[in-house]
Protein backbone atom coordinates (compact mmCIF):
# COMPACT_ATOMS: atom_id res chain seq x y z
CA UNK A 1 0.00 0.00 0.00
CA UNK A 2 1.57 3.26 -1.15
CA UNK A 3 1.32 5.65 1.75
CA UNK A 4 3.96 8.32 1.54
CA UNK A 5 4.68 10.97 4.09
CA UNK A 6 6.40 13.99 2.59
CA UNK A 7 7.49 17.01 4.61
CA UNK A 8 9.44 19.89 3.13
CA UNK A 9 10.13 17.80 0.05
CA UNK A 10 11.64 14.98 2.10
CA UNK A 11 10.02 11.56 1.92
CA UNK A 12 9.70 9.62 5.17
CA UNK A 13 9.15 5.89 4.92
CA UNK A 14 8.27 5.33 8.55
CA UNK A 15 5.42 6.91 10.46
CA UNK A 16 7.13 6.04 13.69
CA UNK A 17 9.82 8.54 14.52
CA UNK A 18 12.17 7.70 17.34
CA UNK A 19 14.19 9.79 19.77
CA UNK A 20 17.73 8.76 20.66
CA UNK A 21 17.90 9.97 24.26
CA UNK A 22 17.92 7.99 27.50
CA UNK A 23 19.16 4.63 26.21
CA UNK A 24 21.62 2.59 28.27
CA UNK A 25 24.29 3.02 25.61
CA UNK A 26 24.66 3.68 21.89
CA UNK A 27 24.45 -0.01 21.10
CA UNK A 28 21.02 -0.22 22.69
CA UNK A 29 20.06 2.95 20.82
CA UNK A 30 21.07 1.39 17.50
CA UNK A 31 19.28 -1.87 18.25
CA UNK A 32 16.09 -0.11 19.32
CA UNK A 33 16.08 1.99 16.15
CA UNK A 34 16.51 -1.15 14.09
CA UNK A 35 13.68 -2.91 15.93
CA UNK A 36 11.37 0.08 15.49
CA UNK A 37 11.80 0.10 11.72
CA UNK A 38 12.09 3.88 11.75
CA UNK A 39 13.97 5.98 9.24
CA UNK A 40 13.97 9.26 11.14
CA UNK A 41 15.56 9.94 14.50
CA UNK A 42 15.78 13.00 16.69
CA UNK A 43 19.04 14.17 18.22
CA UNK A 44 20.11 17.00 20.48
CA UNK A 45 22.95 19.50 19.98
CA UNK A 46 25.49 19.63 22.80
CA UNK A 47 29.11 20.51 23.44
CA UNK A 48 31.72 18.04 22.21
CA UNK A 49 33.49 16.30 25.05
CA UNK A 50 36.90 17.96 24.86
CA UNK A 51 38.38 16.15 27.84
CA UNK A 52 37.58 12.58 26.90
CA UNK A 53 38.19 12.34 23.17
CA UNK A 54 37.72 8.59 23.19
CA UNK A 55 34.09 8.82 24.22
CA UNK A 56 31.89 7.27 21.52
CA UNK A 57 29.98 9.40 19.05
CA UNK A 58 26.25 8.93 18.45
CA UNK A 59 26.63 9.14 14.69
CA UNK A 60 29.03 6.18 14.74
CA UNK A 61 26.02 4.13 15.81
CA UNK A 62 23.24 5.98 14.01
CA UNK A 63 24.22 6.15 10.37
CA UNK A 64 22.96 9.37 8.71
CA UNK A 65 22.85 7.46 5.42
CA UNK A 66 20.29 5.12 6.92
CA UNK A 67 18.38 7.51 9.15
CA UNK A 68 17.19 11.04 8.55
CA UNK A 69 18.63 13.11 11.37
CA UNK A 70 16.16 15.51 12.94
CA UNK A 71 17.98 17.81 15.37
CA UNK A 72 15.97 19.35 18.18
CA UNK A 73 16.38 22.52 20.19
CA UNK A 74 15.58 20.78 23.47
CA UNK A 75 16.58 22.66 26.57
CA UNK A 76 16.02 26.07 24.99
CA UNK A 77 13.84 28.38 27.06
CA UNK A 78 13.87 31.43 24.83
CA UNK A 79 13.78 32.34 21.14
CA UNK A 80 17.42 33.41 20.99
CA UNK A 81 18.73 30.09 22.31
CA UNK A 82 16.41 28.09 20.06
CA UNK A 83 17.64 29.99 17.00
CA UNK A 84 21.24 29.48 18.06
CA UNK A 85 20.83 25.73 18.49
CA UNK A 86 18.89 25.37 15.25
CA UNK A 87 21.58 27.19 13.27
CA UNK A 88 24.35 25.13 14.89
CA UNK A 89 22.41 21.96 14.10
CA UNK A 90 22.11 22.92 10.46
CA UNK A 91 25.83 23.61 10.28
CA UNK A 92 26.68 20.31 11.99
CA UNK A 93 24.19 18.28 9.99
CA UNK A 94 23.22 17.72 6.46
CA UNK A 95 19.70 19.06 6.16
CA UNK A 96 17.47 21.98 6.95
CA UNK A 97 15.23 19.93 9.23
CA UNK A 98 14.74 21.12 12.78
CA UNK A 99 12.40 19.97 15.51
CA UNK A 100 11.88 23.33 17.10
CA UNK A 101 11.36 23.49 20.84
CA UNK A 102 10.98 26.66 22.86
CA UNK A 103 10.23 25.38 26.33
CA UNK A 104 8.19 27.46 28.73
CA UNK A 105 8.56 25.70 32.03
CA UNK A 106 10.89 23.12 33.58
CA UNK A 107 8.26 21.17 35.45
CA UNK A 108 5.86 20.59 32.57
CA UNK A 109 8.24 21.15 29.64
CA UNK A 110 5.23 22.65 27.91
CA UNK A 111 6.08 24.83 24.93
CA UNK A 112 6.22 28.60 25.19
CA UNK A 113 3.95 29.04 22.19
CA UNK A 114 4.61 32.77 21.80
CA UNK A 115 8.34 32.15 21.56
CA UNK A 116 7.70 29.14 19.35
CA UNK A 117 5.72 31.19 16.83
CA UNK A 118 8.42 33.85 16.70
CA UNK A 119 11.24 31.32 16.25
CA UNK A 120 9.26 29.37 13.63
CA UNK A 121 8.78 32.47 11.53
CA UNK A 122 12.46 33.45 11.69
CA UNK A 123 13.80 29.97 10.91
CA UNK A 124 11.30 29.32 8.12
CA UNK A 125 12.49 32.55 6.47
CA UNK A 126 16.07 31.27 6.77
CA UNK A 127 15.12 28.19 4.79
CA UNK A 128 14.73 25.74 7.64
CA UNK A 129 12.16 22.97 7.43
CA UNK A 130 10.61 23.79 10.77
CA UNK A 131 8.74 21.13 12.74
CA UNK A 132 7.57 22.90 15.88
CA UNK A 133 6.84 20.98 19.06
CA UNK A 134 3.69 22.65 20.29
CA UNK A 135 0.79 22.32 22.68
CA UNK A 136 -2.45 20.63 21.61
CA UNK A 137 -4.09 23.99 20.98
CA UNK A 138 -5.66 24.16 17.49
CA UNK A 139 -5.35 27.94 17.25
CA UNK A 140 -1.62 27.84 17.95
CA UNK A 141 -1.31 25.09 15.35
CA UNK A 142 -2.96 27.37 12.81
CA UNK A 143 -0.69 30.26 13.73
CA UNK A 144 2.33 27.96 13.27
CA UNK A 145 1.16 27.18 9.76
CA UNK A 146 0.95 30.91 9.05
CA UNK A 147 4.45 31.31 10.51
CA UNK A 148 5.85 28.88 7.97
CA UNK A 149 5.98 25.52 9.76
CA UNK A 150 6.41 22.49 7.50
CA UNK A 151 4.49 20.22 9.87
CA UNK A 152 2.96 20.60 13.31
CA UNK A 153 3.96 18.45 16.27
CA UNK A 154 1.39 18.73 19.03
CA UNK A 155 2.11 16.99 22.31
CA UNK A 156 -0.07 14.10 23.40
CA UNK A 157 0.95 14.69 27.02
CA UNK A 158 4.00 16.14 28.80
CA UNK A 159 7.39 14.90 27.55
CA UNK A 160 8.34 11.63 29.21
CA UNK A 161 5.00 11.36 31.05
CA UNK A 162 3.64 8.33 29.18
CA UNK A 163 0.10 9.62 29.71
CA UNK A 164 -0.97 9.02 26.13
CA UNK A 165 -3.27 11.43 24.31
CA UNK A 166 -4.71 13.62 27.06
CA UNK A 167 -6.85 15.58 24.66
CA UNK A 168 -7.69 13.51 21.58
CA UNK A 169 -10.50 15.91 20.69
CA UNK A 170 -8.10 18.82 20.32
CA UNK A 171 -5.81 16.65 18.20
CA UNK A 172 -8.85 15.80 16.07
CA UNK A 173 -9.64 19.49 15.62
CA UNK A 174 -6.03 20.17 14.66
CA UNK A 175 -6.23 17.36 12.11
CA UNK A 176 -9.44 18.79 10.65
CA UNK A 177 -8.25 22.37 10.45
CA UNK A 178 -4.61 22.02 9.39
CA UNK A 179 -3.51 20.87 5.96
CA UNK A 180 0.06 20.10 6.97
CA UNK A 181 1.29 16.78 8.38
CA UNK A 182 0.52 16.37 12.08
CA UNK A 183 2.95 14.40 14.19
CA UNK A 184 2.11 13.62 17.79
CA UNK A 185 5.21 14.32 19.80
CA UNK A 186 5.53 13.41 23.48
CA UNK A 187 3.37 11.46 25.87
CA UNK A 188 3.10 8.16 24.03
CA UNK A 189 3.57 5.55 26.75
CA UNK A 190 2.63 2.30 25.10
CA UNK A 191 1.67 0.84 21.74
CA UNK A 192 -2.06 1.54 22.09
CA UNK A 193 -1.29 5.25 22.61
CA UNK A 194 0.53 5.27 19.29
CA UNK A 195 -2.33 3.36 17.67
CA UNK A 196 -4.87 5.84 19.03
CA UNK A 197 -2.94 8.78 17.60
CA UNK A 198 -2.69 7.12 14.21
CA UNK A 199 -6.36 6.04 14.23
CA UNK A 200 -7.30 9.68 14.67
CA UNK A 201 -5.49 10.39 11.42
CA UNK A 202 -2.16 11.73 12.63
CA UNK A 203 0.59 11.40 10.06
CA UNK A 204 3.23 10.07 12.42
CA UNK A 205 4.19 9.81 16.07
CA UNK A 206 7.52 10.63 17.69
CA UNK A 207 8.50 8.50 20.65
CA UNK A 208 11.55 8.54 22.87
CA UNK A 209 10.93 7.79 26.54
CA UNK A 210 8.08 5.39 25.72
CA UNK A 211 10.67 3.13 24.10
CA UNK A 212 13.92 4.00 25.87
CA UNK A 213 12.29 3.90 29.30
CA UNK A 214 10.52 0.56 28.86
CA UNK A 215 11.82 -2.43 30.78
CA UNK A 216 12.76 -4.03 27.46
CA UNK A 217 13.31 -1.17 25.00
CA UNK A 218 13.88 -3.36 21.94
CA UNK A 219 10.62 -5.21 22.45
CA UNK A 220 8.78 -1.94 23.02
CA UNK A 221 10.35 -0.49 19.89
CA UNK A 222 8.83 -3.34 17.92
CA UNK A 223 5.51 -3.00 19.74
CA UNK A 224 5.43 0.69 18.79
CA UNK A 225 6.17 -0.19 15.18
CA UNK A 226 3.12 -2.44 15.03
CA UNK A 227 1.05 -0.01 17.08
CA UNK A 228 1.69 2.73 14.56
CA UNK A 229 1.00 0.43 11.61
CA UNK A 230 -2.21 -0.87 13.18
CA UNK A 231 -3.45 2.65 13.80
CA UNK A 232 -2.53 3.85 10.34
CA UNK A 233 -4.19 0.92 8.60
CA UNK A 234 -7.29 1.23 10.76
CA UNK A 235 -7.51 4.92 9.90
CA UNK A 236 -7.14 4.26 6.19
CA UNK A 237 -9.56 1.31 6.35
CA UNK A 238 -12.35 3.46 7.82
CA UNK A 239 -13.78 2.12 11.02
CA UNK A 240 -17.44 1.19 11.50
CA UNK A 241 -19.73 3.68 13.17
CA UNK A 242 -20.36 3.12 16.87
CA UNK A 243 -23.88 1.96 17.68
CA UNK A 244 -25.58 1.40 21.00
CA UNK A 245 -27.30 -1.88 20.07
CA UNK A 246 -26.24 -5.12 18.45
CA UNK A 247 -26.32 -5.96 14.75
CA UNK A 248 -26.13 -9.70 14.12
CA UNK A 249 -23.13 -10.92 12.18
CA UNK A 250 -24.78 -14.23 11.22
CA UNK A 251 -27.79 -14.36 8.86
CA UNK A 252 -31.31 -14.88 10.16
CA UNK A 253 -32.24 -16.73 6.93
CA UNK A 254 -31.88 -20.49 7.06
CA UNK A 255 -32.39 -20.76 10.76
CA UNK A 256 -34.37 -23.78 12.00
CA UNK B 1 53.05 33.54 23.26
CA UNK B 2 50.26 31.37 24.57
CA UNK B 3 46.78 32.19 23.40
CA UNK B 4 44.08 31.98 26.01
CA UNK B 5 40.60 31.13 24.85
CA UNK B 6 37.37 29.87 26.33
CA UNK B 7 36.70 26.47 24.78
CA UNK B 8 33.28 24.97 25.42
CA UNK B 9 32.94 27.12 28.50
CA UNK B 10 36.32 26.26 30.02
CA UNK B 11 39.59 28.21 30.02
CA UNK B 12 41.93 26.70 27.44
CA UNK B 13 45.41 27.62 26.39
CA UNK B 14 46.96 27.24 22.93
CA UNK B 15 50.74 27.11 22.73
CA UNK B 16 50.85 29.00 19.46
CA UNK B 17 48.50 30.82 17.16
CA UNK B 18 46.48 28.42 15.04
CA UNK B 19 43.49 28.19 12.76
CA UNK B 20 40.24 26.48 13.71
CA UNK B 21 41.19 23.64 11.40
CA UNK B 22 44.41 23.12 13.36
CA UNK B 23 42.60 23.40 16.67
CA UNK B 24 40.15 20.66 15.65
CA UNK B 25 43.03 18.50 14.42
CA UNK B 26 44.88 18.99 17.70
CA UNK B 27 41.78 18.01 19.61
CA UNK B 28 41.33 15.01 17.34
CA UNK B 29 37.84 16.15 16.35
CA UNK B 30 36.43 15.14 12.98
CA UNK B 31 34.88 18.22 11.45
CA UNK B 32 32.07 16.21 9.92
CA UNK B 33 29.16 16.20 12.33
CA UNK B 34 30.32 19.19 14.35
CA UNK B 35 29.54 22.88 14.26
CA UNK B 36 31.83 25.61 15.50
CA UNK B 37 30.86 28.98 16.87
CA UNK B 38 33.32 31.74 17.73
CA UNK B 39 32.03 34.60 19.86
CA UNK B 40 28.47 33.54 19.07
CA UNK B 41 29.06 33.55 15.33
CA UNK B 42 28.95 30.28 13.38
CA UNK B 43 32.05 29.59 11.30
CA UNK B 44 31.33 27.56 8.17
CA UNK B 45 33.38 24.41 7.66
CA UNK B 46 34.93 25.86 4.52
CA UNK B 47 36.37 28.69 6.60
CA UNK B 48 37.98 26.66 9.38
CA UNK B 49 41.36 26.94 7.71
CA UNK B 50 40.92 30.69 7.22
CA UNK B 51 39.96 31.58 10.75
CA UNK B 52 42.87 32.11 13.16
CA UNK B 53 41.87 31.79 16.79
CA UNK B 54 42.43 35.04 18.69
CA UNK B 55 43.33 35.57 22.30
CA UNK B 56 40.10 35.89 24.30
CA UNK B 57 37.93 34.12 21.73
CA UNK B 58 35.05 32.08 23.05
CA UNK B 59 34.93 28.92 20.96
CA UNK B 60 32.08 26.42 21.07
CA UNK B 61 32.32 23.06 19.35
CA UNK B 62 29.09 21.10 19.31
CA UNK B 63 27.91 17.80 17.93
CA UNK B 64 24.84 15.60 18.04
CA UNK B 65 24.00 13.58 21.12
CA UNK B 66 21.04 11.41 22.00
CA UNK B 67 17.85 13.40 22.39
CA UNK B 68 14.09 13.30 21.89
Amino acid sequence: MEDKLIIGGIEFKSRLWVGTGKYKDFEETANALEASGTDVVTVAVRRVNIVDRNSPNLLDYVDPKKYKILPNTAGCYNVEDALRYARLAREAGISDLVKLEVIGDEKTLFPDVCGLLEATEILAKEGFIVLPYTSDDPITARRLVDAGAAAVMPLGAPIGSGLGLRNPYNIKIILETIDLPIIVDAGVGTASDATRAMELGCDAVLINTGIAGAEFPLMMAEAMKYGVLAGRYAYKAGRIPKKLYATASSPIEGML
Amino acid sequence: MAIKIILNGEAYSLKTAMTLEELLDNLNINKEGVAVEVNLKIIKKANYSKYTVNDGDSVEIVNFVGGG
